[in-house]
């Protein structure tokens, strides 16, 4: 750090403060208390919420108080508000000017290769070991260098007088790692800021068969969305035998000037984006009405699959038969409660049935429940009544989003993996092996440096040592 | 052949390991403890095995590809994970640092944690993935985060030695923070344990568990002499871990690990458990939730949580770097860490959605 004491004008005070170590630790405290206070307090509720659980802890008297100074202070949209946004914005100052203050000195050092050192420097190396092989220097150094191959490094062999030298590194660039980390955080929050910025937050329910060009934040308030979007279909897909959800899809088109510029069909994990705004299956709803269609797939015995699409109440004819249909009844959950009675289960669509009642020649014959789920339920007198779908009742619940920083924000991620691989698991390594004539033989004085991960180092130099005796 | 099995002889092999390397504590002799890490090899090969086994099991019924099929979607499971990472940290320890010592110390909680989901009912059997979970960011997620879990818990527990190896005064703050903490970790085990004993639940999700049953034998019980006990003998154990604690300290001491090993040990496992922790917890979470919700961090409890947690170790890692602090300090980082790790997983779900019925996004 800058000890030069006549840099003491403010300018440099805060500079120095804002370097330091101990702002870092202020401001991650700050936050993290700021933030225990944030995970108990709900964010964006209603204020009676909240009052009641500051009742439970400090009376009926006090809470309303209370509830008004926390609100007064943000701490029921803290992590939206001023203040928040001003900790974040410190700590990225914080992380600028720290790295700002030591980049230049690492840079230097990672620019610098390794030079070959003095006998003192030598001798003020605690890590070092010491051994004599035949033959002269030459050869030696050659035996040398090949053995540092073997061990992943690349020597270089320098002379002067009658010392010679070899030095060593590796990893030198990986100094750079802490650094790297830091600016990805700091990309993280750019991209965060991006996204508020230029970005939006929103919600769209749409009925199956309705379009609609605009999305709606949580505050009701419309966004455009430039384009229309449709929902020609959605269907809750459960696991065999159970009503434990297996998918949610809802197919979507995309319309623009009267066009159908996209079709996709969109799941949980799997949104549809157009023209950088994405559409995330988020819930669903159930809302039963009169223009919905039951859709059906009849094949009469002998005859031939027809596709058949009618309204409750309405009835259809099946070609090839003097039979017409009708539905009667339909539960979007049937289930058989223990004494036998049909009941409906749920409100939503988890089993849906229709009861088709079928004449011939307008005299009523038979009514059948015939059951989307259950295969078995389709036979009947006149054939397979497949009930392929009840269409137009549902409606998909999207979440909608624009964030053009979410980018910088992945790009941040990348880099930040990158950047901690590099900072954790990989260390500067550096080694010189000072070789001295002696009659017949050579001494060899290796002294090596490395900056993390010191235990595998050492068994790495063993092997080097080992693999040069083996030589001899 | 079954997974149930290969995971029973896992069991039974940590136990025998247990045994083997507390009798070691106490005789030395080199054979037992050969025994010992003989079985923890055996009990580990065989969990594998198990783990593996699950996995296809849950590949044929699922049919959902072999990724998204890892069993690692229920508390049980997660928990069985947890000790198959537990084992394979100290096994590579034990290697690394030629040392049974450890062995003592570690096996018991991964027996402890088997224990509890054996008797305790936790639903072992195999669910399908509901829509929201079937993403294999969720995946590498929840794998690493454990993984990560793992290395902090061994951080922890040899902070803890640490500071109790160092601690010489009982009046002095390491000494009663060291003392405290074990208590605190073995009355909430013991708690747990009667939750399981008394309630014999079988939890669907451990969001279910936790909200509904966990503590409710103990300090969450209806009755308030259950309350007023539970808090007594909370106490109870405080005062005798505090007063009998510096016998603890003889034992290691006299075990070959010296304070420094144990700082050692401590910073490794940060070391490796925070970038994972920060890759696979953070980042891999966040996206995620972006392509689940379409936002890739929302401030919810459970993401601001890990965020204190990541704030905790990445002030555990600058202290030690640039401030050069050594011993008790960052011992007791160590510990609030993996408190707030624990608090992460089990606390923001059990006391936070207590508090408001948050947690319903499917």
């Amino acid at each position: 750090m800058d000890t030069n004491k006549e840099k003491t004008g403010i300018v440099d005070r805060v500079w120095r403060y804002f370097s330091s170590v101990s702002l870092a630790v202020v401001i991650f405290s700050i936050i993290s208390l700021t933030s225990i206070v944030g995970t108990i307090i709900e964010q964006q509720a209603e204020p009676a919420r909240n009052i009641k659980l500051l009742t439970k802890f400090f009376g009926e008297s006090l809470a309303p108080t209370l509830f008004k100074v926390l609100d007064a202070m943000g701490f029921t949209d803290m992590f939206g508000s001023w203040w928040f946004m001003g900790l974040l914005f410190l700590f990225a100052s914080n992380l600028v000017v720290c790295s700002i203050d030591r980049l230049p000195k690492i840079w230097k050092v990672v620019k610098t290769p390794i030079t070959p050192l003095s006998d003192d420097q030598i001798n003020a190396i605690t890590s070092k070991q010491e051994l004599v092989l035949k033959g002269n220097v030459e050869k030696t150094a050659q035996k040398v260098n090949d053995s540092l191959t073997k061990i992943g490094f690349r020597g270089d062999i320098r002379k002067e007088g009658i010392i010679t030298q070899i030095c060593a590194e590796k990893g030198r660039y990986s100094r750079l790692g802490v650094y790297v980390t830091h600016l990805s955080i700091l990309l993280i929050l750019l991209g965060a800021v991006v996204g508020m910025k230029f970005g939006f937050n929103g919600n769209l329910n749409l009925m199956e068969g309705t379009s609609s060009h605009v999305a709606f934040r949580s505050n009701g308030q419309e966004v455009p969305l430039g384009f229309e979007l449709r929902c020609d279909d959605f269907d809750v897909d459960f696991y065999p035998d159970s009503d434990r959800p297996k998918g949610y899809k809802s197919w979507l088109t995309v319309v623009e000037n009267g066009k159908e510029i996209m079709k996709k069909e969109i799941e949980v994990n799997s949104p549809l984006t157009y023209k950088g705004i994405t559409f995330y299956q988020a819930s669903f709803g159930f809302e039963p009405n009169r223009d919905a269609i039951f859709k059906f797939t009849v094949t009469p015995s002998g005859g031939k699959a027809q596709d058949i699409s009618a309204k409750f109440g309405e009835p259809f004819a099946v070609q090839g038969t003097n039979f017409t249909g009708m539905v009667v009844d339909f539960s979007p959950a049937l289930g058989v409660d223990e004494s036998g009675k049909l009941f409906t289960y749920a409100e939503s669509m988890n089993n849906p049935a229709a009861f088709v009642e079928f004449s011939e020649a307008g005299k009523p014959k038979f009514k059948q429940w015939i059951l989307k789920r259950y295969p078995e339920t389709w036979k009947s007198q006149i054939g397979t009544v497949e009930f392929k779908e009840l269409w137009g009742v549902q409606y998909t619940g999207l979440q909608v989003r624009k964030d053009p920083g979410v980018w910088i924000v992945y790009l941040g991620c990348i880099i930040m993996a990158l950047g901690l691989f590099t900072a954790f698991f990989m260390s500067h390594a550096r080694i010189w092996i000072r070789l001295r004539e002696e009659k017949n033989s050579t001494r060899l004085t290796i002294a090596s440096s490395i900056n993390k991960n010191r235990i595998a180092f050492s068994r790495t130099l063993d092997r080097f040592v080992k693999e040069l005796l083996d030589k001899a | 052949m079954n997974s149930s099995i290969f995971f029973g002889v896992a069991t039974i092999a940590y136990i025998f390991a247990m045994v083997a390397y507390i009798i070691y504590l106490a005789f030395k002799k080199s054979t037992i403890g050969i025994i010992g890490t003989t079985a923890t090899v055996v009990g580990f090969a065989s969990q594998t095995l198990a783990f593996g086994l699950r996995w296809a099991e849950f590949y044929d019924i699922g049919r959902m590809g072999v990724l998204r099929s890892i069993p690692l979607t229920n508390l049980y499971e997660s928990l069985v994970f947890f000790v198959w990472c537990l084992i394979l940290g100290y096994l590579v320890i034990e290697w690394k640092y030629k040392t049974r010592s450890f062995g003592a110390f570690i096996t018991p909680i991964a027996v402890i944690t088997l224990a509890f989901t054996s008797i305790s009912g936790v639903s072992t059997e195999i669910q399908p993935l509901v829509p929201a979970l079937q993403s294999n960011w969720l995946l590498a997620h929840v794998t690493m985060s454990f993984i990560a879990y793992s290395a902090f818990a061994i951080s922890c527990a040899a902070a803890l030695m640490y500071l109790a190896v160092t601690a010489e005064d009982r009046k002095s703050f390491p000494y009663i923070f060291w003392t405290v903490t074990l208590a605190l970790f073995i009355t909430s085990f013991v708690a747990m344990g009667f939750d399981f004993v008394t309630l014999r639940i079988s939890a669907k999700s451990p969001e279910a568990f936790i909200q509904n049953y966990l503590f409710k034998a103990s300090f969450r019980s209806g009755s308030g002499v259950i309350v007023a006990i539970s808090v007594a003998v909370l106490l109870a154990v405080v005062y005798l871990v505090w007063r009998y604690g510096f016998h603890l300290r003889k034992i290691i001491a006299a075990l070959s690990l010296t304070p420094d090993v144990l700082d050692d040990l401590t910073y490794k496992t940060i070391a490796i458990g925070f970038p994972i922790f920060t890759l696979g917890g953070l980042i891999f979470g966040a996206i995620w939730a972006d392509q689940a919700w379409g936002k890739y961090w929302s401030w919810d409890p459970k993401e601001t949580w890990s965020l204190i947690t990541w704030f905790v170790y990445a002030f555990y890692i600058h202290a030690r770097h640039m401030r050069g602090w050594r011993g008790n300090k960052v011992a007791i980082m160590a510990v609030i860490g993996f408190a707030c790790s624990i608090f992460t997983y089990l606390g923001v779900n059990l006391l936070l959605s207590g508090l408001h019925s948050y947690g319903s996004m499917q």
